[in-house]
């Protein structure tokens, strides 16, 4: 435990750092758009509001603050769990977040999932079947590991829904409707993922200690799962924390494509609108799911390698 | 087994008749390899790096690989036919009818898991025992291979082991089953001279249990202690085979006579270690070996300060002068959990112009970290390095930088220290500082002449390291040391990585360019064999201090330290 408590609270320092970060550099970023914020408040771009209403506006939501005030003064919300009201909405955007955090960590999670089996599938089989599905095996990592999201998707749709009609090209939020905005997700990460396992499965095969397994009389399977597998599991486990965060950014496309609820869509319309508490609110929300998962994949690494236990 | 009348080969536990191997459409790497190991026998296969004895030993497991074509007249495992089995049908055998014990326990054994599972592995696979028999098993296993307080190794990884535990641990997993025929290939290549004496006792004690070894080696000198019968495989095939005393006492062959000459141990400085194309001029060390009176003025100004020096007074020449000197250095590092370890503790010695001082000792007695410290890539906690009488270490490095091409340096590892991108023509010419007049006619001539002087031939100038052998990476390290005009070059560990025949040319080479040039070397080496053949002068390091330093021919005759005695007198050396 005296090892432990300390490593915990660097970790946790090191967590409120970046959450910091990413509530500055989001503050900043959002400022960069152009337009008045007061004008967001009352009905967005389009709307014929006065200059008396707007300036109202800009006094009671502080707009006519100097920005550092204004930076500080969103500081100390958040610091206290307030992430604000939404301009547009005109409700707390905390409970907004939240009801559409479900939807896209399910996405998430899903498309996590598969790409590691279909990683792991591609991985074995292209170490296992000779030259040919090595050569197949590998074609294939590439392919999908280059495949942009709006282009899956909508090749998906054309393909399942036009054509084949067998599945929903929008979102009906039933299983049926999962299957393609997880699919859209899933492949290319496969891809990713895969090349890396693959590489690493070689790597672990040739190495002297599978040769002493086989010494003993380990069969190809158990070469495989008692050692190797977990060799080559090593570099891909570190990278889902990273991978998790492209997902999610590549939620953004997918909900939209797919007409799906979630935070993508939501931080979409925020933008457009000028909505920044929404926009913080949503990157912060992800901020902090990049973080657990982040916390979530180093244990899981540590669970696979005891050598990272021992220091 | 068929009655009392056995034929002698059918008593044997391996039997092999006409074993040849290949890879895909090449040419065989192993070309018609007969031989027998009876039970309680040992017999050693040496060769160099490529001969064929590592495809030989695998070949035997039906492990050569996936690429490769192996037939065979014969192959018996006890009298039993091994050639032709299946895939299924070798996973029973391996394990149970034949052990593997590889080079390098570090990675021979899974580094994520604990020993104890690694070597109830062969117990799960081939017996019905369960865990807690398995584990009973384990600790017994252990306990056999002299690992101590093995309840407390089992759940150990490799990593946390000492080189020579882990060794123990991979050679308990080979024998889990006291298979009749155990494959030992390199088993203590990567281990320290007195761990490596314990590997090859415990090797000695299976064997005499009744287990038949096959030993798979490059050092004559490690297998003339445990081999009964010594096979020497020169390109695929066995070129002379009988028992160990003859093979190596008086070798008939001219492979087995160039790699018996080549044992640097006990052949005295100056004398050559491999056939040379240049007649051997008559060396005059420029130091005698022989201590000189006592009264020699310029007495080693270092000794008094050494806590354990004797009485003897360096043999140095009137005329000669230090070159090199290192005054009480000290340099610690941090240990993962935040102690600091002391590397180099009060290291103090001479180097004297024209002479070779030997460094020697075990992984972790810091000879690496004086190495630093002497070419100034280190800053040492207390002392300092002087060069030439001037402040070295405790010079800026803006001063240092004029000099550093009077200090050169040759790596161990001369593959790693290249850019691999590079040309042999442009790692000279880097080192020779004609980068702007690269292709320039004076240029090329420069190179040439410092390649014949290593001994190549200016062919290799556009070939980059990797498409070069081991010999002539290191000779092309060598060249690039001697490219900035040195006049101290600093080896660590120049010839660990090469084979018998490659190292005693290299070893020739320095002998060489040190009486042509009057090179003052300091040689940093955990092989007492070769320190002995070309050193002057000896310090033996141990946990980072010298326990012991003078003359090479007295150390080695008489060493005052008890730890330089208990190094000698585990080195492997050849019945003579």
């Amino acid at each position: 435990m005296a090892v432990v408590l300390p490593r915990l609270a660097a970790r946790l320092a090191g967590a409120v750092f970046v959450l910091w970060m990413v509530a500055t550099i989001t503050f900043f970023a959002v400022r960069l758009i152009p337009g008045d914020p007061a004008q967001a408040v009352l009905g967005g771009p389009g709307s014929q509001a006065s200059p008396e209403a707007l300036a109202a506006v800009s006094v009671e939501y502080g707009f006519d603050q100097p920005v550092i005030v204004q930076y500080f003064a969103q500081l100390g919300r958040l610091m206290t769990g307030d992430l604000g009201r939404s301009y547009a909405l005109n409700i707390d955007v905390g409970p907004l977040v939240l009801s559409q955090l479900g939807g896209t960590l399910l996405l998430a999670v899903l498309a996590l999932v598969l790409a590691w089996l279909l990683a792991l599938a591609v991985a074995t089989w292209s170490t296992r079947g000779g030259k040919v599905a090595a050569r197949v095996g590998s074609s294939l990592e590439i392919v999908a590991a280059a495949l942009p999201h709006f282009w899956l998707a909508t090749s998906l749709i054309v393909v399942f829904s036009i054509g084949l009609g067998v599945l929903p090209p929008i979102s009906t939020g039933d299983i049926a409707g999962l299957v393609l905005p997880v699919l859209t997700l899933a492949v290319p990460l496969a891809g990713f993922l895969g090349q890396i396992m693959r590489e690493s499965l070689l790597v672990a095969l040739e190495s002297p200690f599978v040769l002493s397994a086989r010494a003993r009389g380990e069969s190809e399977r158990g070469v495989r799962w008692v050692h190797a597998l977990r060799h080559a599991s090593l570099p891909a486990i570190s990278l889902s924390g990273w991978a998790f965060g492209s997902l999610i950014s590549g939620a953004v496309v997918v909900e939209t494509i797919f007409a799906r609820p979630g935070l993508g869509r939501t931080l979409l319309t925020a933008v457009t609108l000028r909505d920044i508490p929404v926009v913080i609110g949503v990157v912060m929300i992800v901020a902090v799911a990049y973080i657990l998962m982040t916390l979530l994949t180093d244990a899981a690494s540590r669970l696979v390698d005891p050598r990272l236990r021992l220091s | 087994m068929n009655g009392p009348a056995l034929k002698s080969d059918n008593a044997a536990a391996l039997t092999v008749r006409n074993l040849r191997v290949g890879f895909g459409l090449a040419e065989p790497v192993v070309r018609g390899v007969s031989f027998a190991v009876a039970p309680g026998e040992c017999l050693a296969i040496v060769g160099e790096s490529g001969s064929g004895k590592s495809v030989t030993a695998r070949s035997l497991l039906g492990l050569a690989g996936t690429n490769s074509r192996v037939s065979a007249d014969r192959l018996e495992f006890s009298g039993q036919n091994v050639l032709g089995l299946t895939d299924r049908a070798w996973q029973t055998r391996r394990g149970k009818d034949v052990g593997l014990v590889l080079q390098d326990a570090l990675v021979s054994l899974d580094p994520l898991r604990p020993i104890g599972r690694e070597i109830a592995d062969s117990l799960r696979l081939h017996t019905t025992l369960g865990a807690a028999g398995r584990a009973r098993r384990v600790l017994e296993l252990l306990d056999a291979v002299g690992l101590p307080h093995p309840e407390l190794q089992v759940r150990k990884l490799s990593g946390q082991l000492s080189g020579g535990e882990r060794q123990r641990a991979l050679i308990a997993a080979a024998i889990a089953l006291n298979p009749p025929l155990l494959i030992a290939d390199e088993p203590t290549t990567a281990l320290d001279v007195t761990v490596q004496a314990q590997i090859l006792a415990l090797l000695e004690q299976i064997t005499g249990a009744g287990t038949a070894v096959l030993l798979i080696s490059h050092d004559l000198a490690v297998v003339s202690r445990v081999a009964h019968r010594v096979a020497v495989m020169y390109d695929g095939q066995l070129v002379e085979t009988g028992p160990t005393a003859q093979v190596l006492g008086s070798p008939q062959h001219e492979q087995s006579r160039r790699m018996v000459a080549a044992i640097p141990a006990d052949k005295p400085r100056g004398t050559r270690l491999s056939p040379s194309a240049r007649p051997d001029a008559p060396r005059t060390p420029s130091i005698p070996d022989t201590p000189s009176t006592p009264d020699t003025p310029s007495s080693l100004s270092t000794s008094s300060s050494l806590s354990t020096s004797t009485n003897f007074r360096a043999g140095v020449s009137l005329e000669s002068t230090v070159v090199l000197e290192a005054i009480g250095l000290s340099k610690s590092f941090r240990r993962p959990d935040g102690t600091s370890q002391l590397a180099v503790d009060d290291v103090s010695f001479a180097l004297h112009h024209g002479s070779t001082l030997g460094i020697v000792g075990e992984s972790g007695s810091g000879k690496t970290t004086v190495a630093r410290l002497l070419l100034a890539l280190l800053a040492p906690e207390h002392g300092e390095v002087r060069v030439f009488g001037e402040p070295w270490s405790a010079a800026s490095e803006k001063t240092r930088r004029g000099l550093r091409a009077s200090v050169g340096a040759i790596y161990q590892d001369a593959l790693g220290s290249f850019d691999p991108r590079w040309s042999v023509a442009e790692i000279l010419t880097d080192a020779l500082n004609l980068r702007h007049e690269r292709g320039a006619p004076h240029t090329t001539t420069r190179l040439t002449s410092l390649l014949d002087e290593v001994g190549l031939a200016p062919t290799v100038l556009p070939r980059r390291p990797l498409e070069l052998s081991g010999g002539q990476r290191q000779r092309v390290g060598i060249a690039r040391a001697l490219a900035g005009r040195p006049e101290i070059l600093i080896c660590d560990e120049p010839v660990s990585s090469l084979d018998v025949t490659v190292q005693a040319q290299v070893l020739d080479l320095l002998d060489d360019v040190q009486r042509e040039r009057g090179l003052s070397l300091i040689f940093i080496s955990h092989d007492l064999g070769v320190v002995q053949h070309i050193s002057d002068q000896i310090a033996v390091m141990r946990d980072g201090r010298i326990v012991e330093i003078g003359p090479a021919e007295r150390v080695f005759a008489a060493p005052q330290h008890p730890y330089s005695a208990q190094l000698l007198a585990a080195v492997p050396r050849r019945p003579v």
